[in-house]
């Protein structure tokens, strides 16, 4: 923390209306199972799940529906019991609305388990055990990073982690599943947390919650208080606390330096939703197929937290927590700042939608943006102190390799510029396609190199082919003029046996067989 | 030694060669699009300038006068002036390629670079000693390098910036370059005698 | 009259002698340069610039007959690459035009002759005689050289198409 910090506060981020009340407050509701799950194969940060399934097969609740696919990657369960009825493109939770690979379950409305593999004492398990179960189970980060958690794990003990930081934070307005998940759930998150420090190695575990929660931070001091590694520490109300870089710093008072991890200064952080997920995994060998999610925004009936499973519609699930008052100005899943619009409510719930919300006209604020002002609103509210204004210059101007001079790879998109900004520039959009951009041009770089060595291939192949035909050219020559001599040899013996006596033509036809015999091999 | 510095200031600021005197619009122009060129350009400037001054101090001194060959100053000069230049692109081209890429056609472009004739035709018609003459073109390059570089800022940020259609392009630098004119003219204000 | 032009002859044999060894001693092989930027190219030889392979553009660029944009298949990375090498200033905007493209067998057109697979420098095309041929996605450069191989018209360009890992941001429209 630098000195300015101590002496005067924060200087960073921002402080929106949170809109979490009366959501929060009102109890979990569970969502009963929709005839049809579209369960996305792209739910986690990496590589899409393969498809384990078959259309047409009958899968129990929790049996595997893909598996992981390469290093980074998760496997996918079936939220209830039923039937395959395709595999196929859905459109994506996502704003461009793009197809993503899905598997369509209709549900046979039976809910029947798997067999599980549930485990009393997970103090016993080694530590890779866990990590193993852990990916079994497919939890991922349930921030909305929807990182692999096990790879985060094993990550940390390699790394030899020394503290675990668990994400309570929840400083998006209008989301409280976090909330309402520390007051319902405490006790099984922090043996999560227990769980996850027996798996990491780490010797604390900090949990970091906003002041602005405090039943949560009763109910979690509760649970927490027979465990002494396990600290429940309130921070301030502020956005984005909830980011892992900021939590860290104002929890240990370190700063997580560019391009680096947080395992670079001894922390891993953790959602508190991720250690919830751990112990049921452990405890009760039940994968992530449901989540807690927040339903809110001004267009609602009845916000609040719903239970849902892992891809049930948002359509469904907005008519479940009581259908909207009208057609909302803009559709969001997650939250209203790092949130992504959606094109319509027919796309899936995912392993980190965090939140559904459905913002009126006045909630969405859009107006057209306005000429910059240089006011550095945007500077003072930076986060992670880079010079929004600047960067959204050069990108603006097509000059994207100033943009990344000038600190773009260490935006956290966090939205806190734009949400200052008086002109309404939306700065995060440039540096989103900023991004976006120099991530297309690093595949097409790669792309240029995969060209490359596949050329290199076609060529050596070309002459290898080449080779072998000369060879084999050469080879039938040398049998030819074999041929050949062995005839000839023929006719000679033939001839010399017409002229002389009998008794010398047996011999020469051996002879004349073994030349043949070698001129081959 | 106050007298030297004097002269510096005089000749880089007072009396800027680009901006005062209007010697050396060319690269002025031309090179004055990224900062990292337009260092290269100026330091490219200043040694060729304070190289060719040398080099025409001694030409004038121990061949034109001494022969009574004033009338081959212009002639000589250039030959000189040339000649470094073409030197001095071989140099740049064996040390530091990708500058002399940026530099592209204006390297040898120096070879007709008024300012650089213009200091040596200055420091012949003053009658400068060896000294003053290195310090003049020195300060002169210096001057040049300075304008150079700010205008390459400028030209760094408007590009950056929304400018109108008609203006975009060669007007607003244009327009740019006889604003930094104007704010140099300040200058003329300095009273570097006393 | 004499001393002028003795004066100045010398000067010039003189300068000129100078320089004369400043060039043996400063001397740079150009060649470096062809050999770098040949390692850029995708090296498929293609032929879509219109010079003799990936070698013969590398020395079209380095001389300064092809512009840097020259090559198709390698997009604006390639072109950006090689301006960087050569530190030359390119307005690449004007190459979003030619966004990457990928060959397309169209099924009820092929009758499975193979040439295509053998004009293909990437060994792209999958097939066998009297079998209908396609092209694997990852490995089609797009680089149209089977375009006209084709004796049925079965192979069309067609854009690469976006996929959500390949989706980028639109950028924001200026105010």
């Amino acid at each position: 923390m630098g000195l300015m910090e101590r002496f005067f506060g924060f200087s960073w981020g921002v402080h929106p209306e949170d809109h979490k009340r009366p959501a929060a407050d009102v109890p979990a509701r569970h969502m009963p199972m929709p005839e049809h799950l579209y369960i996305s194969l792209a739910q986690h940060l990496g590589a899409p799940a393969l498809p384990a399934a078959l259309v047409g097969q009958r899968v129990r609740k929790g049996e595997l529906l893909a598996h992981p696919q390469g290093p980074v990657s998760a496997a996918i369960h079936a939220p209830t019991s039923g039937v395959i009825v395709a595999i196929g493109e859905i459109p994506a939770p996502h704003p461009s609305g793009l197809p993503v690979l899905a598997v369509t379950l209709a549900a046979d409305g039976l809910d029947a388990w798997t067999d599980l593999e549930p485990c009393a004492d997970p103090f016993a398990l080694d530590p890779e055990e866990i990590n193993h179960r852990v990916a079994q189970a497919g939890v991922v980060g349930m921030g909305g990073a929807t990182f692999p958690s096990a790879l985060k794990l094993s990550g940390s003990k390699k790394a030899g982690v020394a503290t675990l930081i668990l994400n309570g934070g929840e400083c998006e307005p209008y989301l409280s599943c976090d909330d309402r998940l520390m007051r319902d759930a405490a006790a099984d998150i922090v043996d999560g947390i227990r769980i996850m420090l027996h798996a990491t190695g780490a010797r604390e575990a900090l949990v970091g919650i906003e002041e602005n929660k405090p039943e949560a931070i009763l109910s979690m001091r509760e649970a927490a208080a027979a465990f002494g590694e396990v600290r429940v520490c309130p921070v301030p109300a502020r956005y984005p606390m909830g980011s892992e870089k900021q939590l860290a710093l104002v929890l240990t008072g370190k700063e997580i330096p560019a391009g680096r991890l947080p395992a670079d200064i001894g922390v891993v952080v953790h959602n508190v939703g991720t250690a919830k997920a751990v112990s049921e995994a452990i405890r009760l060998g039940r994968p992530l197929i449901t989540r807690l999610l927040t339903v809110n925004g001004s267009m609602v009936n009845a916000p609040g937290n719903i239970l849902a499973p892992v891809g049930a519609l948002v359509e469904d699930v907005l008519r479940f927590a009581g259908g909207l008052a009208g057609t909302p100005t803009r559709l969001v899943m997650g939250g209203p700042m790092m949130g992504l619009s959606l094109p319509h409510p027919r796309v899936p719930v995912v392993k980190g939608t965090s939140g559904i919300l459905a913002l009126s006209a006045a909630e969405a604020a859009e107006s057209a943006p306005a000429p910059c002002i240089r006011c550095a609103s945007c500077v003072r509210a930076c986060p992670v102190g880079l010079l929004p204004l600047e960067m959204a210059r050069h990108i603006a101007a097509e000059d994207l390799e100033g943009a990344v001079d000038l600190g773009l790879k260490d935006c956290i998109a966090c939205g806190c510029c734009a949400y200052v900004c008086p002109a309404r520039i939306p700065l995060v959009q440039y540096f989103g396609h900023a991004k976006g951009s120099l991530a297309a041009e690093e595949r097409a770089r790669m792309r240029t190199e995969a060209t490359r060595k596949m050329a290199e291939a076609r060529k050596t192949r070309l002459e290898a082919e080449a080779r072998e035909k000369a060879e084999a050219a050469a080879r039938r020559k040398a049998e030819r003029a074999a041929k050949a001599a062995l005839e000839k040899a023929k006719a000679e013996a033939e001839a010399a046996s017409s002229q002389t006596a009998s008794q010398d033509a047996p011999q020469t036809t051996p002879q004349a067989a073994q030349t043949e015999g070698s001129s081959a091999s | 030694m106050s007298a030297f510095l004097l002269l510096l200031i005089s000749t880089a600021l007072v009396n800027n060669v680009v901006l005062v005197q209007f010697l050396g619009l060319c690269p002025a122009m031309g090179v004055s699009r990224k900062l990292d060129s337009a260092l290269g350009m100026g330091m490219a400037t200043t040694f060729v300038l304070t190289l060719a001054a040398a080099a025409s101090w001694m030409l004038e001194h121990w061949l034109l006068v001494p022969f009574r060959l004033e009338f081959l100053r212009i002639l000589t000069f250039i030959l000189v002036i040339a000649s470094v230049v073409q030197f001095t692109e071989m140099f740049i081209r064996k040390m530091s390629p990708l500058l002399y890429q940026s530099l592209g056609i204006y390297l040898p472009l120096i070879t007709t670079n008024c300012a650089v004739l213009g200091i040596a035709l200055l420091n012949a018609q003053r009658e400068y000693g060896f000294f003053w003459s290195l310090a003049y073109a020195f300060g002169s390059a210096l001057g040049f390098t300075l304008v150079l570089m700010i205008f390459a800022g400028l030209r760094e940020r408007i590009a950056l910036s929304r400018v109108p259609a008609a203006f975009a392009g060669a007007p607003i630098a244009f327009i740019t370059i006889s604003l930094l004119a104007l704010a140099f003219m300040g200058f003329a204000g300095l009273n570097v005698q006393g | 009259m004499t001393a002028a032009v003795l004066s100045l002859t010398l000067l010039g044999l003189t300068l000129g002698l100078l320089l004369g060894i400043a060039g043996k001693r400063l001397a740079v092989e150009d060649n470096a340069d062809v050999a770098e930027i040949e390692a850029l190219l995708p090296g498929t030889n293609c032929g879509q610039c219109g010079y003799p392979g990936c070698a013969g553009a590398a020395a079209a660029i380095a001389e300064g007959a092809a512009a840097v944009t020259c090559c198709p298949p390698g997009g604006k990375a390639v072109a950006a690459a090689i301006a960087e090498k050569l530190g030359v200033c390119v307005d690449l905007s004007g190459m979003a035009g030619s966004e990457p493209q990928l060959a397309l067998v169209a099924e009820d057109l092929c009758v499975g002759c193979c040439r295509c697979i053998r004009s293909c420098p990437t060994d792209a095309i999958l097939g066998a005689p009297k079998q209908i041929h396609n092209v694997l996605k990852e490995a089609c450069t797009g680089c149209a050289a089977c375009i006209d191989e084709c004796p049925t018209e079965a192979i069309q360009m067609a854009p690469v198409p976006v996929t959500l890992a390949h989706w980028v941001m639109p950028r924001p429209a200026p105010a």
